[in-house]
């Protein structure tokens, strides 16, 4: 789960993370409002969308008063911001961040991530911040510098102290680089994050170390223990059909095709895009009914599918396991009922009671094609949306 | 001989009065596997299936003797279930559940250094040696007895392979599933050493998927050290990046985990990369009948 740069600052705070002084608005007026209480005489107007790239985008402006202010703040709020993050179609801006100005003398990168191949937490800082950190490991890899966390221990002040040496902050303000990094790996833990991204960390002509951004992402099977994070959910940032998905524990991604895929397991259910898309298709979606479901989760799954307008065909690709076909049938059956079905269908059946799943299907008079293998059906569906 | 368990293993089922686990352990016991404890705090002294439920894993050990150990346990106290286990001694604990919090993921892999237990998962199907001891979730009638080994972070793409095999007339030794978590307990390397060390085992197939680079590493290893052939399968060809594919571990981040770099990884390690999931089993007999093993693949 994503939340957005101010919420992220808002965390930073509590833990001891020097960000700048700002808060949210809705509207001009409200950014008009905050700005006067900030008093600075730089105000930066910054658009909060679940993506990266903002400024580029036009998302963030400097502002010298407060009419400056209110013309951006009236420009940014309701603009599509098309990002190298947000995909064509773009991010409606809803929120804006208002923010005194930094006197920023140099720009740093810092982040906080799970490397999977130590299973440990790992520091990750360089000099050559304010870009994106995969360019900067494209051009000068010397300049990433890692410290990697013993969980027993956590982040200690010497491996905080060596990482912002070698970063080259300067060594009067290495000390409360150390101080900024500790809040932030306790903010990390504390709140079972996966990311924690500040790009760029800066150091001000006033002699601060300061957050100027914050990007935080949540480990979503850690969501049941921190009720606060899941508050700060934005559900205008997510897909609807995913959110629908969520409700009834269905793993579901949009994608821009338009063959629905209906399939159990995460792994089965990638390889069945992998395999349409082999064949000259392209998938609508990707998703999991998982190993549990019941006729109903599979009727809400198919409804789903269906209420993306793009989808000319699905196919329904089950290996049951635990999962029982005859569930899987009965599920289908019910939801083409419900709300008809004018696209077709193609169903790939195999495991644990193939035979009654058939048999309700057959029975059911609705107009499915039968596959007998995966290929088989992905064959049969590009076919037919043709 | 197969790898990790066989018909002499003796398992305890951790959280056994769950109904996932009651559901499985009924399916296990019906494939032969020898489930000889089951462990539910505070539920010690009943008996369920005909099998004696225990307080700790501890005391199911003293008990029964027992060796391995399943999990079924809920999510949120999933690690404290592995740790349980390791503090018992247990040789491997396979761990089925799935949407454990990686940070708990973290400190239990921390707690395991120097520890003797090997940990099977999370987030996976479990381990099956055919015809001899099934551990997990898996349906077991796929399986057949024979010399292939399979290892997959996919449980249903496992399904899917380990069918093929069985209907080309190939069996398995056995057939494990390491999980689709980004922290997990045993890697493709530990299983391919196994496979490699295994007389029995002539061939494997190697089912991944994208994210992390634990195919790229098991590539590596395999061009050094395998002595048998490889086939593989990558899942996510067509997943966008930035986006987590069902599995807490499918994410192509920061342009990282794609299925093409893995692929490219273990072309170059001499390993057969099968286009589509529908052609892993041909892909592996096109192999073995190129190293002259497919008569003695050949099962039935």
């Amino acid at each position: 789960m994503n939340i957005h740069e101010y919420q992220g600052k808002e965390i930073l705070r509590k833990y001891g993370v020097a960000v700048p002084s700002g808060k949210v608005a809705f509207s001009p007026d409200e950014a008009v409002k905050v700005a006067k209480e900030l008093g600075s005489n730089v105000t930066v107007v910054k658009a909060q969308i679940h993506a990266g790239g903002r400024g580029k985008a036009g998302g963030v402006k400097i502002a010298k008063n407060l009419d400056e202010v209110r013309t951006y703040a009236k420009e940014i709020l309701g603009k599509t911001l098309v990002t190298h993050q947000t995909g064509p179609e773009g991010k409606v801006v809803k929120r804006l961040y208002i923010e005194e100005g930094s006197d920023i003398q140099k720009e740093y990168y810092l982040s906080l991530v799970l490397d999977r191949a130590t299973s440990r937490v790992t520091v990750m800082g360089s000099e050559e911040g304010g870009m994106d950190i995969e360019e900067v490991a494209e051009a000068h890899p010397e300049k990433i510098f890692k410290e990697i966390v013993d969980p027993v221990v956590g982040l200690t002040s010497f491996q905080a102290r060596r990482l912002a040496f070698n970063m080259n902050i300067p060594a009067n303000l290495v000390g409360k680089a150390v101080k900024l990094m500790l809040g932030l790996y306790q903010a990390f833990i504390d709140k079972d994050a996966s990311i924690v991204e500040i790009n760029p960390l800066v150091v001000t002509g006033q002699g601060e170390v300061l957050a100027l951004d914050a990007k935080f992402n949540f480990d979503s099977n850690a969501l049941y223990r921190h009720k606060d994070i899941v508050e700060l959910r934005d559900f205008d940032e997510e897909d609807p059909k995913e959110i629908e998905a969520s409700k009834y524990d269905l793993s579901y991604i949009s994608l821009d095709g338009n063959i629905g895929c209906m399939v159990n397991g995460a792994g089965l259910a990638m390889a069945t895009m992998d395999t349409i898309s082999y064949y000259g298709g392209s998938p609508a979606n990707f998703l999991d009914v998982g190993g549990g479901a019941t006729a109903e989760k599979v009727t809400e799954a198919f409804k789903i599918i269906l209420s993306d307008p793009h989808v000319k065909g699905i196919f329904v690709n089950i290996f049951g396991g635990i999962m029982k076909c005859d569930i899987i049938a009965e599920g289908v059956v019910t939801a083409a009922k419900e709300i008809g079905l004018e696209v077709p269908l193609v169903v790939r059946l195999e495991g644990t009671n193939v035979d009654l799943g058939k048999e309700i299907l057959n029975a059911s008079g609705l107009n499915i094609v039968a596959a007998d293998s995966m290929a088989d059906g992905a064959q049969k569906i590009v076919e037919l949306v043709g | 001989m197969a790898v990790f368990i066989n018909k002499d293993t003796k398992v305890i089922v951790q959280g056994i009065t769950g109904e996932t686990a009651l559901f499985h352990t009924k399916q296990m016991l019906d494939y032969g596997t020898q489930i000889v404890a089951g462990v539910t705090p505070g539920k010690g002294g009943l008996e369920i299936e005909g099998v004696p439920v225990f307080n700790t894993v501890a005391e199911a050990v003293a008990a029964t003797g027992a060796t391995v150990s399943v999990i079924y346990v809920p999510a949120p106290f999933a690690a404290d279930a592995i740790l349980e286990a390791v503090d018992a001694e247990l040789d491997l604990t396979i761990c089925i559940t799935e949407h454990i919090p990686v940070l708990d993921m973290v400190k239990v892999k921390r707690y395991m250094e120097g520890k003797k237990t090997r940990l099977i998962g999370p987030n996976c199907p479990g381990v099956i040696t055919a015809d001899e001891c099934k551990i997990g979730i898996m349906p077991g009638y796929i399986h057949t007895k024979g010399h292939v080994g399979v290892v997959s972070r996919s449980g249903t793409l496992t399904y899917e392979a380990v069918h093929q095999l069985t209907q080309e007339g190939i069996g398995q030794t056995t057939a494990v599933g390491i999980g689709g978590d980004p922290v997990n307990g045993t890697n493709f390397i530990d299983v391919l050493e196994a496979f490699n060390n295994d007389p029995e085992t002539y061939a494997v197939v190697m089912i991944g998927e994208i994210g992390g680079t634990a195919e790229e590493e098991a590539a590596e290893w395999i061009k050094a050290n395998m002595t048998k052939p490889v086939v593989g399968f990558i899942g996510g060809q067509t997943a966008p990046p930035g986006k987590r594919m069902g599995h807490a571990g499918a994410i192509i981040s920061g342009g990282k985990g794609t299925a093409a770099e893995k692929i490219k990884a273990m072309n170059a390690a001499g390993i057969e990369v099968a286009p589509t999931p529908s052609v892993i089993g041909e892909t592996l007999i096109k192999v073995i009948k190129e190293k002259g093993l497919y008569e003695k693949c050949k099962t039935h």
